[in-house]
């Protein structure tokens, strides 16, 4: 049966196991609906040209494990960040684990969405946020909305600073032959709140993983949000991320997306700025090589006077990889001085690697600054030699080179543990031992 | 220390470089002069192993080896030194990083253990200030930004930092003022000694009030046309380049 068929005909196993009598079933009824009628992305669709899910789609994945698998945090530690103290939000297979995490519900809710959606203290903010953002048109993301009962729940009240950044994790154990998995995330950060975040999927296996993964997070006044997400999972792996960020005014958020593993990834990064002075900061690297596909689809909808935006995604592609990057800004006719920027930097190292960029600009006002750029290239023969000429060795003149290039996307990296992981991300993607810190 | 031997040159096919000889021995200071295209800085690149010259004929033997098949990087852990005429901006890279992993790539290569990084420093520090560079400067991104000058102090220092055998200064006095030229100048001769050489290529006589050479060779049309002693230097300064050719 094709997967789509599968998924809709599994909806009704799947009102078994939960509250049908709660608000949210109606939206997940709705959700499955338009699904159904939508069916999974195709290439005729502009926005997914480039990306073909037909050989995802044909695995015959489990849709939902069935038996909780237990980690042992040794054997996972090299996941998590390097003496770091943090929340923790560790899902396995997509079922919670609780000896793993470290949530908290004392003056911030850090927990899961299982219990989110289905107490009656959180009511009120799932009432107000859940399913608010998403776009309705995106059928993966209604197939999220469809299946949605786990994953990470976060609500930082007004003016509390988090000093603990925020860990979510996603394993895959391999305990099923092909496994499906839809996490369903909500942050909300009130009014002059501030959080930092870190995401991850991992399959700790070889076996088939697909993930559809959504995010909503809402950003309140002047709230401050850093997101990362690391992509570095295996090469048997799928992740389709959708995110949506609400801004209300004179907030800042900030999301960098690392995108070095997987055999396909798409991430569907969307910002709507609901109010004016909003800063929002879209950046990420992408290092992969054999036949990776890497896809960055971003929009930033300026609604509001006074905003700005600032883009900058570097790419790197080896082998016969694959990188995609659409970046569409819109500026609204009333969102008069607007500053929106976009750069979108590649080096193709090989000549079978492909990058696929392409800048969408709609601009209805009249008196805003909109850039954008978009380079593609190899590494400087001349910067090369240069090296090599002090007695570096090619390889290790390569990956400096590299590092360089994309360097001042880490600069912007404030957790320092993170940092220093991405970088011996880096230089493993490399092949290199780098004696250097930059 | 180099011996070249009827060295002949080729860039897209195109002779640039036609019968080279030249005898660099420990202790020498050479100065390879010439009008411009007459191949002097293909020469410098030629010896540094930069893979866009073709070497069509000939041989460059550095210590008793050939090392006409050496990569840049093996040279270069041998002991050979280019300073660039244009040395490159890499934004992202700053001067200390770059020098320390240049040091230890040289080390590793030598089988010998990398440098502390109290040492590291501390021979960076003693350096720097032979070369009059401020300390804030080690920490800005490699060339990105650097007047020509403090390009060119920047080549100098990080011949000082690697101590090579052989350094070809590639017209290191162009684009220097007479108080910057001065300093590259003093930081050269502090660093010469009996048993490392120099070849100096430049277009005028000029740096060689400052750094004094044993042998001048004049550079024609991808040959050696005249060698001679200093003097020679001045010669070419009063008449021109015409009355070699």
């Amino acid at each position: 049966m094709p997967l789509a068929d599968k998924l809709v005909s599994s909806f009704l196993a799947f009102e078994l196991d939960i509250n049908i009598q709660s608000p949210v079933h109606n939206i997940r009824t709705d959700a499955i609906k338009s699904f159904e009628k939508l069916g999974f992305p195709n290439k005729k669709l502009e926005a997914w040209k480039y990306t073909s899910l037909n050989k995802v789609l044909k695995e015959d994945y489990t849709l939902f494990s069935k038996k909780k698998n237990v980690l042992d945090f040794k054997n996972v530690k090299d996941f998590f960040l390097d003496n770091t103290e943090s929340y923790k939000l560790v899902f396995v297979d997509g079922f919670f684990d609780s000896f793993l995490s470290q949530t908290s519900h004392d003056h911030v809710d850090v927990c899961i969405m299982s219990a989110a959606l289905s107490k009656a203290k959180y009511a009120s903010i799932i009432k107000k946020h859940f399913n608010k953002s998403i776009e309705k048109s995106d059928s993966l993301s209604q197939l999220n909305t469809a299946f949605s009962k786990e994953g990470a729940y976060v609500h930082i009240p007004k003016n509390i600073i988090l000093e603990k950044p925020i860990e979510i994790i996603h394993f895959a154990t391999g305990n099923e032959s092909a496994l499906m998995l839809q996490p369903r995330n909500l942050i909300v950060i009130e009014e002059g709140a501030q959080v930092e975040i870190v995401e991850s999927h991992q399959s700790l296996t070889d076996n088939p993983i697909f993930t559809n993964s959504v995010s909503e997070i809402f950003v309140g006044k002047n709230a401050h949000l850093d997101y990362y997400k690391i992509q570095n999972d295996r090469l048997s792996t799928t992740l389709i991320d959708n995110t949506y960020i609400s801004q209300e005014r004179d907030s800042n958020a900030k999301i960098h997306t690392f995108s070095f593993g997987g055999k396909l990834t798409r991430n569907n990064l969307n910002y709507y700025q609901k109010g004016s002075y909003i800063n929002s900061t879209l950046k990420g690297i992408t290092i992969i090589d054999d036949k990776q596909l890497v896809d960055h689809h971003t929009l930033v909808d300026h609604a509001n006077p006074n905003c700005e935006s600032h883009q900058d995604y570097k790419g790197i592609y080896s082998g016969s990889s694959t990188g995609v990057f659409n970046g569409k800004i819109i500026v609204d006719k009333i969102a008069q001085k607007t500053n929106a920027f976009q750069q979108n930097n590649n080096i193709l190292l090989t000549d079978k690697s492909t990058i696929n960029s392409k800048p969408q600009l709609e601009i209805f006002a009249d008196d805003v600054k909109c850039s954008h750029g978009c380079t593609i290239g190899q590494l400087d023969q001349d910067a090369l030699f240069y090296l090599r000429a002090r007695g570096i060795p090619r390889k290790e003149a390569e990956a400096l080179l590299t590092y360089a290039f994309a360097n001042n996307v880490l600069e912007s990296v404030s957790i320092p543990a993170l940092k220093s992981k991405i970088k011996k991300i880096i230089a493993n993607k490399l092949g290199v031992k780098l004696g250097f810190d930059l | 220390m180099l011996t070249i031997d009827n060295l002949h040159v080729s860039v897209e096919g195109k002779p640039i470089l036609n019968g080279i000889n030249l005898d660099v021995r420990a202790g020498e200071v050479h100065a390879i002069m010439g009008p411009n295209g007459s191949g002097k800085s293909t020469l410098s690149s030629v010896i540094a192993g930069n893979e866009a010259y073709e070497v069509t004929k000939g041989d460059i033997i550095y210590k008793n080896e050939n090392i006409i098949e050496l990569a840049a990087e093996e040279r270069a852990n041998k002991g050979i030194f280019m300073s660039f005429q244009y040395p490159v901006e890499i934004p992202g890279i700053t001067v200390t990083n770059f020098i320390k992993t240049a040091i230890n790539s040289n080390l590793r290569a030598r089988n010998e253990k990398e440098m502390p990084a109290n040492k590291m420093l501390k021979k960076i520090r003693e350096k720097a200030e032979l070369l009059e560079i401020d300390s804030r400067f080690l920490s800005r991104s490699l060339n990105e930004g650097f007047s020509g000058g403090e390009k060119k102090r920047n080549e100098i220092f990080q011949m000082a930092m690697l101590e090579p055998s052989l350094s070809i200064l590639d017209e290191t006095d162009s684009g220097l003022d007479i108080d910057a030229l001065k300093v590259v100048a003093n930081g050269v001769n502090k660093l010469k000694n009996k048993n490392n050489a120099v070849i100096l290529i430049t277009h005028y006589q000029r740096l060689l009030d400052y750094i004094v050479p044993d042998y001048v060779h004049v550079l024609h049309e991808g040959k050696i046309v005249k060698s001679g002693g200093k003097e020679l230097a001045h010669e070419l300064e009063e008449k021109g380049y015409d009355w070699i050719k």
